[in-house]
């Protein structure tokens, strides 16, 4: 993938993000949740990233941190500020902060509950605009109906409440909300997973024209690997914390390399009634990130585990360009891609 | 259609909610039945009225809902080899009858097991409870067959399992419990309502693969409602696609995917991102969304987001039923 690595918009060295675990009536410190533990990876700008991963791998945490909505613990998130040039948001001071969050925005995956039900479109869409003087008045107005246009929705809506909006309608909203300062970074978490099948595919349309129209580049947070697929132009997998493999979307769905990444893709039931189930139902569940296994946080579901797995842990390595897997077996095994849906 | 193999019959199924701002009819004459040991697809977005249909089936709705027409004919194969039939919407839903058909004839496991599951009694406890109204069995007994029920799900450690509480368990030990409390009395129809929706993909292939083994070992009907068209691909024999209360196309699974009919079901199955076929193409998404359930579009329900809307023809009337024969039935003017 040589022209994906030409410019990053953000890049995230090292990020973690363990929390404290106390016991007891002393209070004493008995070890740590590494909820997001060392990952790193680069945003093309204009591109997509898409960070999949099953529920408490910690990808929501990840986002989060690179807002510093939550405080890493340690690492670095250099984002390309259109104005500032790169700046290392893991240390901005607050009134940096202030400056980067206009220019990096969240979307999050339920619009009923991150819509604030008091407050009118008007309100909730020109907030961000207020609050960073913007635009006032007459102005504000304006901006705020082109916005309500841009998502696709009617201006003259725009002194409705949220609950009088479905929830395609209301993910549009949120959407809008996070466009009004024309940021250059989106990271959206699950912004589909709570729509309709019908409603989904229009909300991944819009997200799309929407990159193209504003240059735009996204973190795509999501657990649905056909979604991912879709949008994302490189693929990021993570299991307990920790990122075990990363590639260019086609060559990640066609060619895993990490048998974690082979187990997830085979379980996605396929639209095809006829196609070949060859599927790997994995044993057991996801390990806790408080209590992970040792060595290869993998091996205890893992079918090609080796005594060795349990023991060391792999490093991220480079196997091919732009193709990085966590695996001490990598290049030796012969891994199952998808199997492309024919309807 | 051999009648020994049938095992419920809804026939014209009409469920209102009448409130204050008007009548919701949630389902609108809704026709299917389901085969013994078979398992049954029902297709279709939220406000569809497939879990009212389900709800119906159990006699659970809540007020304002009412069944207001139609049948639901139960094929009861009782002890001595009799069949005997139940019209279930004449059934008194607190006597009796309806309570030993709830649970023991027909049993129903739910979306998202932590609110299904009461969060102050441990699972054991849940699971014996239904034994214990159902049959007379010791407290011994009834214990040893949740244990055994607990590792038929393949749950670890079972014994440890049942003593405990449902917050101690994950999403997909929780669905697992709720199938062994829905499976302990042997039911001959599980109702399945978008069981796996909450769980993650790895955790969703297990539930999958351990209900399709149930369904061999047990041998119940399984009527699997689903948003889901993957999920419909892989677990299901025959599908019925619903839009706003009613049944729009009726089809054996590989004639659904392959050559669907109705223009919903074609539009639905373009508008999802297909695994492996990766491109910059936008999807095709289905215009507008779907209607309040207030207002109602006359005639055909789809007709204001149909690509293929024939004005003049679909909001007035509603469409007739054309048979393609090989169970393959479709709502739609386009085949008249």
């Amino acid at each position: 993938m040589p022209d994906n690595l030409s410019q990053p918009i953000l890049e995230v060295k090292d990020l973690k993000k363990h929390y404290p675990v106390i016991k007891g009536f002393s209070r004493r410190l008995v070890g740590f949740t590494k909820a997001v533990d060392g990952i790193s990876f680069a945003v093309p700008a204009g591109q997509t990233l898409g960070l999949v991963g099953e529920s408490g791998c910690g990808k929501s945490t990840a986002g989060h941190c690179i807002m510093r909505g939550i405080e890493p613990t340690s690492g670095q998130v250099i984002f390309y500020d259109r104005t500032r040039g790169p700046v290392d948001v893991v240390q901005a001071s607050p009134d940096m902060l202030r400056h980067l969050r206009l220019n990096m925005q969240m979307v999050f995956q339920d619009p009923s509950s991150s819509l604030n039900p008091r407050m009118t479109l008007l309100d909730i869409v020109s907030e961000p605009l207020i609050v960073n003087n913007v635009a006032r008045g007459k102005e504000l107005q304006d901006r705020v109906a082109d916005l309500l246009r841009v998502v696709g929705l009617l201006p003259e809506h725009m002194h409705r409440f949220p609950h009088a909006f479905s929830g395609g309608q209301r993910q549009r909203i949120a959407v809008a909300r996070s466009l009004a300062l024309r940021p250059q970074f989106i990271i959206a978490d699950e912004p589909v997973s709570a729509l309709d099948v019908s409603i989904q595919a229009q909300t991944l349309n819009l997200l799309q024209d929407l990159q193209e129209q504003f240059d735009l580049s996204y973190l795509f947070i999501s657990h649905d690997l056909s979604v991912v697929e879709h949008v994302s132009d490189i693929v990021a997998v993570m299991y307990v914390g920790k990122l075990v493999e990363m590639a260019e979307t086609e060559t990640l769905y066609h060619n895993p390399l990490h048998p974690y990444t082979e187990a997830l893709l085979s379980s996605v039931p396929n639209p095809d009634p006829d196609a070949v189930k060859n599927r790997i139902v994995l044993v057991g569940e996801v390990p806790s990130s408080s209590k992970p296994p040792s060595g290869c946080y993998f091996h205890p579901r893992c079918r090609y585990a080796k005594p060795e797995c349990s023991q060391e842990a792999p490093a991220l390595r480079e196997v091919a360009p732009g193709h990085v897997v966590a695996c001490h077996f990598a290049e030796t095994l012969a891994l199952r891609g998808v199997t492309a849906v024919r309807i | 259609m051999s009648d020994k193999n049938l095992l419920l019959e809804v026939q014209d199924l009409k469920t209102h909610f009448h409130t204050s701002r008007g009548v919701v009819r949630a389902v609108d004459g809704v026709s299917f039945s389901v085969r013994r040991s078979r398992t049954l697809g029902v297709v279709g977005e939220s406000g569809c009225g497939k879990s009212i249909t389900s709800l119906s089936v159990l006699r659970l709705l809540q007020r304002p809902g009412k069944i207001i027409g139609g049948q639901i004919l139960y094929h009861w194969q009782k002890r001595n080899g009799n069949e005997e039939i139940i019209d279930i919407t004449a059934l008194d839903p607190d006597g009796d009858e309806m309570r030993s058909i709830r649970g023991g004839q027909i049993a129903m496991i739910f979306q998202e097991p932590m609110t299904s599951l009461d969060p102050v009694y441990t699972v054991g406890n849940q699971i014996v409870e239904g034994i214990n109204y159902h049959l007379k069995v010791p407290p011994a007994e009834a214990r040893k067959m949740a244990v055994e029920m607990l590792r038929r799900v393949k749950m670890p450690e079972p014994e440890r399992i049942f003593d405990s509480y449902p917050h101690q368990l994950s999403g997909g030990m929780r669905q697992r419990a709720m199938i062994a409390m829905a499976l302990a009395l042997r039911p001959s129809l599980l109702i399945a309502d978008e069981p796996t929706t909450a769980l993650d993909v790895t955790t969703e292939a297990q539930i999958l693969a351990l209900l399709r083994d149930l369904q061999r070992e047990f041998g119940m009907a399984i009527m699997y409602i689903t948003h889901n068209l993957g999920v419909v691909a892989e677990m299901v024999e025959e599908a019925i696609v619903m839009y706003l209360g009613k049944v729009v196309e009726r089809a054996p699974v590989r004639n659904l995917f392959y050559d669907p009919k109705h223009p919903y079901m074609m539009a639905l199955l373009q508008s999802i991102p297909k695994l492996g076929r990766k491109s910059r193409a936008r999807l095709q998404a289905i215009s507008g969304m779907v209607p309040s359930p207030f207002a109602v579009p006359p005639g055909c329900p789809f007709h204001p987001r149909c690509p293929k809307f024939m004005p003049g023809v679909c909001e007035v009337s509603e469409p007739p039923v054309t048979d393609f024969g090989g169970e393959h039935a479709v709502s739609c003017f386009l085949y008249q």
